[in-house]
């Protein structure tokens, strides 16, 4: 029986059906799968209940390891539990996986099947995670569309209790997990025909009880384990048949039937392709054209792999076959053949078929029909290669076969691609175009949308098919009938056109009136469009959407424009289905929202506007190159050709063999995002560096240099004399923003505080429109650039202003607008970026500072700079302590070698390296040990011996280095925490960067321990109910661990003095930097302004405990003042607490009572601590040298409690 | 026993004392403590179209930030249902006040188009408000907009809200219209069941660290009486019919008998009961009571209007004359 037609993308799909049949979901978040989670907690949240009536418990534990725990210790009890994960995650899960599935457990993983990190993190699709699960004796169940992971997802859920194998049922992440398709729900008559309540009652008969106690989880011996081990085998044995029965009842029930292979294609097909997944849908339409023309040529999907149905494969299959070509989402390195293609050629041995294997689709790579057919042409090649891959061209060992066209067209369905931004709301709208369509009218509906890597002014592009049959293209569309460019700029950067049909529309969301908008587009697309005879319209949504008081997001704008003029649905129907859109979308915030889009609908159609084209290409304006001319050999040969959005074109030559890419790169690619940006006054500025330290994007540089760097600089080249005495009279200053890698947040400019006496609203930095300043500052920037960096050992590196005239080594990263982590990191390379390694968590900032194509890390001109690198999520502490481990090793191997040869390299430098060794903060002493070993390399090369170049190899080590381990309150709190606790018992001298957003900011606002009580977040939509993790106090139980706890906005010398403190501490030291972040629900621009309210309200107390060296002394040292304002006054300037005095106000009051009582508690706990004296000395741990201090004075600590 | 029955806007109260919109009147508990007090009826605060829609609207920008726009977040917070924003937190006081008060509850709106001005008084009444005060507040600050015409956009609203609700509409005036006699008039044609006078706004501020510009409302002070006495003692002959509300500075009995005197049938307290909690209302009234009786008033109604300008033994006092009284008494 079925209920309805739904639009929904395969993460819903799939909790749709797993909400219902559970009794406990345990969760964590991670990309693609988060949202399965999601759903799961918002529907309980909301009293939804399961089939039985109950509400599921949802819980968020502290990782996949966790969840897995909480999972089998539900199944074990007896209960129906689920959970959701991909990628690194199920790896975690897999130590649970055997137990529950040796202990014939009933359980249900969902999976959105994901590549697995290796040379590099992907957070895209593939299938090396499930067949990392191969082994785990768990039930493999493969859906290839939403509606399929709808269905098995069932299948799943029944077959586990009839058979008593856990089911691991996976679709494919973004394709399938991400793909918004119309779909058939089931209602739950289907669910409760299935899952037969016998089943259930036997399944928590098994479960552990007092009353019927047994005793598992026993250790068995070699006389017994072994037998035990095989004594499953029936179970196994019987599931294929078992998961094929339920299918045939659901067909029953639904006329959808599945089976465990299903074949399709010609009855005589002689050539076939056996998949799993997606990409059984680009295959399937390759297939149906070429049997059309004549071809005999088939497919078949693998739904079940574990147990693999090897007997129901050899039936599928045509006697008539004479080649196979099996493919494979995965790869095995060093393997003969992928998991799939091994399985296929052993089922098939002695049939007399020629069997091979391809790899297809990692990471999301695109797979296509003529993909397909380049597969069957390979299949049709009297010595075909026996393993090969497809989509790719490999022109290294030449493995990849090329596509081929195919004869005829492979969908009716209608295709439309949408450009925009991320900020704009296009996506949105597009989801719910789908929606409108699909689910009222008699039309099928498909999205699928792409996202570039940055998180601000991310462009996104949304790929539509509608159709009167149903749509299974599981790839991009590359020949449009409609193209809508949301965003003009975007004309100008990549070939939006690019995609369009011959005789397409197009709509463009211009700032110019129709009759002038011509004029404004590049040659390139006005040749394009003449070329194609393209119908272009014109829409100026943004002044739309600003007049009826929408702001930025446009797309109550543009979805109108967008059925007015593809027709899909009658034009007033589809108005009215906009409407009623928007009621569901925004009804739910409140009456002002819905009527502001209302009227945006109801103006948009009487703006927009047919373009009159010319038959001439009249544009001298061109689009712009991706970088400029001068960017080194690999960028313009790798990174530009990424940047224009064609890496797919990039063969397996021009890129590295182990992940390792040059830093540095992100200063050449020039986004110019901003509508407005920085512009100095060198009258008003009082040189205080506020500005530069709290730019997130490195954008607000200031360089000190002597007058002489004036003499050929531009006219009206901006300076300063600088106004502090530690530099030689005359040094000039100059604030300098970079144009076009400033995203215009407006934090500078907040923070700022010169103003003009004469006219307040005019301070040293004012934010004006970009096209009035662009120009000059690109002109003042490139001077700027080529002017020397100062001296290190010239400015003093304990001040906010001597911080910022170091050059930052970090820059220009893809990270948020207004972002509040990327400052912290910023400075960290300012003060130590030429002798620090980094290991960086897996979340925002191995985003934003590893996502491809450019790299934010950078190099000074002597091309030193951080090395950095990402290992997991989980294991960052640890992976940074190796790091800090080998250091110390290769140090110790340079000293002795260097004692051994001191009579060969001269006994005076043997001892200056040795005996003055510097500290990693003691600036003079590693300038001063760098010449050294220069002088000690020169020295060994002219020594011939195996010794000699030993140590030249290690000569590097004896040049301290400041191992920094960063990450966020979701890896360190969490997921991460195990590790770091143990790396901070280590007493080993690592540096511990904690970016505390207080949430999981990366995957979406997911709730961590260190989210404060009170505040709303996913997995804690009603507001979380508990405190917040003291993480630094935990920390200073070891007695030996250096902690801050640090607010930029609130004091930035105090940040910079812990910085500071924390590396010259040769122990382990951990600063916890108070993060402010979009999930926080803020105005970003006044994001300083809310780190100081949390500071001066209590709720962020600065201090820094540093282990003291002697008895008798305090360790911990208050550093802002006893709360001035109610912790109320915070709560209320940010939406993550607000909301739920909008959601249910009595809790609201409830929890903010409980918050100040928390903040109450902590301030009067932690004074008491600055009057702690240490009665034990610490004396693991010696104070590296540290260059004068701050003064102290510009730390208001609090010194001991009165 | 002095009979100290009032009646405003057509509605009977039991008491001359009206609390006046404050944070005060938001509050249930409060609203509940100042009926036992006695005061005769309760004027809840003004619900600002403004506020409420910028309210909606910030919200709602906040939480769609960052959604759609990159692959790994969805979006950034839940899918919450905001069921208790400024407008709906404002309609359910308007409906527990309505539920649990048996003195009248008065709503004010304070509108920002004229569509807003006649939706939101109706969300009100529908909400079971007994009368609505506008409270009305614009700074005319267009150099092209002349003072008839702002003069011309008010009745105008005061027409278009009288129409479309059911209930007796009163209308909070600011003193600085250039012929308040003429433009009270012309508001009370406009449909103005009663005036109150006179509305005291936000006055912008500087903070001479940050040099913003910062809104402050000051509490009154007693003596600001004087410029709602001297216009409810002018316009009572002029409006007999209209309900006439005295407000700013009421902060004694005595207070309360002035603007009764002079022509008021109620007094609003706002600054006092701030300052002194609402129980200080039971003092204000038992102040009056006390004063009443000992100069032999036998009920409000006697005394109202009893020194107004037409029964004043000296009507010019009120006007132009009072500027040289004060003078000489103050050389003494």
């Amino acid at each position: 029986m079925v209920s309805s037609w739904r639009c929904v993308d395969g993460n819903e799909a799939v909790a749709l059906v797993a909400h219902r049949l559970s009794d406990v979901c345990a969760i964590y978040p991670i990309t693609p799968a988060s949202p399965m989670g999601e759903f799961a907690d918002a529907w309980s949240a909301a009293g939804r209940t399961n089939l039985w009536g109950s509400v599921p418990h949802i819980v968020e534990m502290q990782s996949e390891a966790g969840a897995a725990g909480a999972l089998h210790g539900a199944l074990q009890k007896g209960s129906l539990a689920t959970t959701f994960t991909a990628s690194q995650g199920l790896l975690l899960m897999l130590p649970n996986m055997y137990k529950i599935a040796g202990e014939l457990t009933p359980a249900v993983i969902h999976v959105a099947a994901r590549a697995l990190a290796t040379h590099a993190l992907s957070i895209f699709g593939d299938h090396s995670d499930v067949m990392a699960a191969r082994g785990t004796g768990w039930a493999l169940l493969a859906s290839s569309s939403v509606q399929e992971a709808h269905d098995l997802a069932l299948v799943a859920h029944a077959a586990t209790l009839r058979t008593r194998l856990p089911f691991l049922h996976f679709f494919d992440g973004f394709r399938t997990s991400h793909e918004v398709n119309r779909i058939s729900v089931l209602d739950d008559d289907v669910l409760r025909a299935l899952v037969r309540p016998a089943d259930v009652l036997d399944h928590r008969a098994r479960g552990m009880s007092p009353e019927r106690p047994d005793l598992r989880g026993t250790a068995q011996n070699p006389d017994v384990f072994f037998q035990a081990r095989e004594a499953a085998n029936p179970f196994y044995d019987a599931a294929p048949a078992t998961v094929q029965d339920v299918m045939d009842e659901f067909a029953q029930h639904t006329g959808r039937q599945y089976h465990l292979v299903d074949y399709h294609g010609a009855a005589d097909a002689e050539r076939v392709i056996v998949v799993m997944g997606s990409g059984a849908g680009a295959i399937r339409e390759a297939v149906d054209a070429l049997v059309a023309s004549g071809e005999r040529v088939g497919m078949v999907t693998v739904r079940l792999y574990r147990p693999f149905p090897a007997e129901e494969l050899r039936a599928a299959l045509p006697d008539t076959v004479s080649a196979v070509a099996v493919l494979d989402r995965a790869k095995e390195p060093g393997a003969i053949g992928e998991p799939l293609h091994l399985d296929v050629r052993h089922a098939l041995n002695g049939r007399g078929v020629r069997t091979i294997g391809g790899r297809y689709g990692l990471g999301s790579k695109e797979f296509t029909p003529r993909d397909a057919a380049g597969v069957f042409a390979e299949l049709a090649l009297p010595a075909p290669r026996e393993s090969f891959t497809v989509g790719i061209v490999d022109d290294v060992t030449h493995l990849s076969v090329a596509p081929v066209g195919l004869p005829g067209p492979v969908s009716t369905a209608r295709t439309a691609v949408f450009f925009g931004l991320g900020s704009d709301g296009t996506v949105g709208a597009n989801k719910s175009s789908i929606k409108i369509i699909g689910e009222n009218a008699d039309l099928w509906a498909q999205g699928y949308f792409v996202y570039d890597s940055k998180k601000s002014g991310s462009v996104t592009v949304s790929h539509l098919r509608f159709g009167t049959e149903p749509i299974t293209s599981t790839y991009l569309i590359d020949e449009a009938d409609f193209v809508a460019c949301h965003q003009f700029s975007l004309l100008a950067r990549m070939d939006v056109l690019g995609s369009a049909k011959h005789g397409a529309t197009v709509l463009l969301n211009s700032p110019y009136p129709a009759d002038q908008t011509w004029d404004r587009l590049p040659a390139e697309v006005q040749q394009e469009v003449i070329d194609k005879e393209l119908q272009v319209w014109v829409v100026d949504a943004h002044r739309v959407a600003r007049e009826v008081g929408l702001g930025t997001r446009i797309n109550t704008v543009m979805q109108p424009c967008f059925f007015a003029l593809s027709g899909v649905l009658d034009q007033a129907a589809a108005i009215d289905l906009i409407k009623q859109s928007i009621e569901k979308t925004y009804g739910r915030r409140g009456r002002t929202v819905v009527e502001r889009n209302h009227a945006a609908v109801d103006r948009a159609l009487a703006e927009l506007h047919r373009i009159d084209v010319p038959e001439q290409v009249t544009a001298t304006e061109h689009r712009l190159p991706p970088v400029s001319a001068e960017a080194p050999d690999f960028v313009q040969r790798v990174t530009a050709v990424m940047l224009a959005g064609e890496g797919d074109r990039l063969p397996v030559s021009a890129l590295p063999v182990d992940g390792a890419f040059p830093t540095g790169t992100a200063r050449w690619e020039k986004r110019g995002l901003a509508q407005s940006i920085p512009i100095w006054d060198p009258d008003l500025c009082i040189d205080c560096g506020k500005c530069a330290i709290v730019c997130p994007h490195a954008a607000i540089r200031m360089k000190a240099y002597p007058e002489s760097e004036l003499a050929s600089a531009p006219e009206d080249f901006l300076h300063k004399t600088y106004g502090g005495r530690d530099l030689p009279q005359g040094t000039q200053l100059t604030v300098q923003v970079a144009p076009d890698d400033c995203t215009g947040c407006g934090i500078c400019v907040d923070v700022c505080p010169a103003r003009s006496k004469s006219e307040a609203k005019h301070k040293a930095i004012d934010l004006l429109p970009t096209i009035e300043h662009r120009d000059v500052e690109r002109e003042r920037y490139a001077y700027f650039e080529a002017l020397p960096e100062i001296d290190r050992s010239a400015v003093r590196h304990d001040t906010v202003k001597g911080s910022q005239l170091l050059q930052p080594l970090f820059e220009f990263s893809g990270a948020c607008s207004g972002c509040g982590e990327t400052p912290y990191v910023k400075l960290v390379t300012q003060l130590f970026g030429d002798r620090m390694i980094v290991a960086n968590a897996t979340g925002c900032s191995s985003i934003y500072g590893g996502n491809l194509p450019t790299t934010p890390w950078s190099q000074n001109a002597a091309g030193r700079g951080p090395a950095w690198n990402n290992s997991l999520f989980e294991d960052n502490a640890e992976f940074g302590l190796g790091m800090r481990l080998a250091a110390d090793q290769q140090r110790e191997d340079a000293r002795r070698l260097l004692a051994e040869m001191a009579h060969l390299v001269g006994e005076d430098l043997a001892r200056d390296l040795l005996e003055d060794e510097p500290g990693p903060a003691d600036e003079d002493g590693i300038a001063r040990q760098r010449e050294r070993v220069a002088t000690l390399k020169e020295r060994l090369a002219g020594l011939d011996s195996p010794l000699a170049a030993e140590l030249a190899s290690l000569a590097d080590a004896l040049v301290p280095v400041a191992v920094w381990i960063m990450g966020g309150d979701g890896w360190a709190y969490d997921i991460g925490f195990g590790g770091l606790d143990h790396v901070l018992s280590s007493g080993r001298n690592v540096n511990i960067l904690v970016l505390d957003t207080e949430v999981y900011s990366n995957t979406g606002g997911q709730a961590s321990k260190a989210t404060p009580r009170a505040a709303t977040a996913k997995f804690a939509s009603d507001g979380k109910s508990t405190r917040k993790k003291d993480l630094g106090l935990l920390a200073e139980a070891y007695g030996d661990v250096y902690v801050a706890q640090v607010a930029l906005g609130a004091n930035e010398t105090q940040l910079v003095r812990a910085l500071r403190e924390a590396v010259a501490y040769e122990g382990p030291s951990l600063v916890i930097a108070y993060s402010t972040c979009i999930a926080h629900g803020i105005d970003m621009a006044t994001s300083m302004a809310h780190q100081k309210l949390a500071v001066t309200s209590g709720y962020w107390p600065l201090y820094r405990y540093h282990p003291a060296p002697e008895a008798g002394t305090h360790p911990f040292s208050l550093d802002s003042k006893a709360p001035t304002v109610p912790v109320r006054d915070f709560l209320q300037k940010e939406t993550r607490f607000a909301v739920l005095e909008r959601t249910d106000p009595p809790r609201a009051e409830h929890l903010q009572a409980l918050a100040q009582a928390d903040v109450d508690e902590r301030w009067h706990y932690y004074e008491q601590l600055a009057g702690v004296e240490r009665t034990i000395p610490v004396d693991a741990h010696e104070e590296a040298d540290l260059e004068p201090a701050a003064e102290e004075s510009d730390i208001s600590s609090v010194k001991g409690a009165s | 026993m002095t009979i100290m029955k009032s009646r405003y806007l057509g509605l009977d109260l039991a008491t001359p004392l009206v609390a006046s919109p404050s944070p005060l009147t938001g509050k249930l508990d409060v609203l509940l403590e100042l009926e036992d007090a006695g005061v005769g009826a309760v004027v809840l605060p003004s619900l600002f179209e403004e506020e409420v829609e910028s309210e909606a609207l910030v919200l709602n920008e906040r939480l769609e930030t960052g959604a759609g726009a990159f692959s790994e977040a969805t979006d950034f917070f839940p899918d919450v249902e905001l069921d208790h924003l400024g407008l709906e937190r404002h309609i359910l006081l308007v409906e527990e006040a309505c539920t649990r008060l048996t003195i009248p509850v008065i709503a004010s709106v304070n509108g920002r188009s004229a569509g807003g001005w006649v939706r939101y008084a109706q969300d009100l009444v529908s909400a079971g408000a007994q009368a609505i005060e506008l409270n009305m507040y614009d700074v005319a600050a267009d150099p092209m907009s002349t003072g008839a015409a702002v003069e011309r956009a008010y009745l105008e609203l005061v027409a278009h809200v009288r129409a479309s609700v059911d209930v007796p509409v009163s209308v909070k005036l600011s003193p600085f219209f250039s012929s308040m006699a003429n433009f009270a008039g012309q508001v009370v044609d406009s449909g103005a069941d009663g005036l109150v006078l006179f509305n005291r706004f936000y006055q912008p501020d500087l903070d001479l660290e940050t040099l913003d510009v910062t809104p402050r409302l000051e509490l009154s002070r007693p003596g600001e009486i004087r410029l709602p006495l001297r216009w409810i003692a002018i316009l009572r002959p002029l409006l007999p019919h209209t309900s006439l509300a005295l407000t700013s500075g009421v902060a004694s009995g005595a207070d309360i008998a002035k603007g009764l005197l002079a022509g008021a049938d109620v007094v609003m307290s706002t600054s006092e009961l701030l300052r002194h909690g609402p129980r200080r209302a039971e003092e204000l009234l038992d102040e009056l009571e006390t004063w009443m009786a000992a100069n032999d008033y036998e009920s409000v109604g006697q005394l109202r209007g009893s020194v107004a300008q037409h029964t004043s033994p000296d009507p010019g006092a009120f006007e132009r004359a009072q500027y040289q009284k004060v003078l000489s008494s103050w050389r003494g």
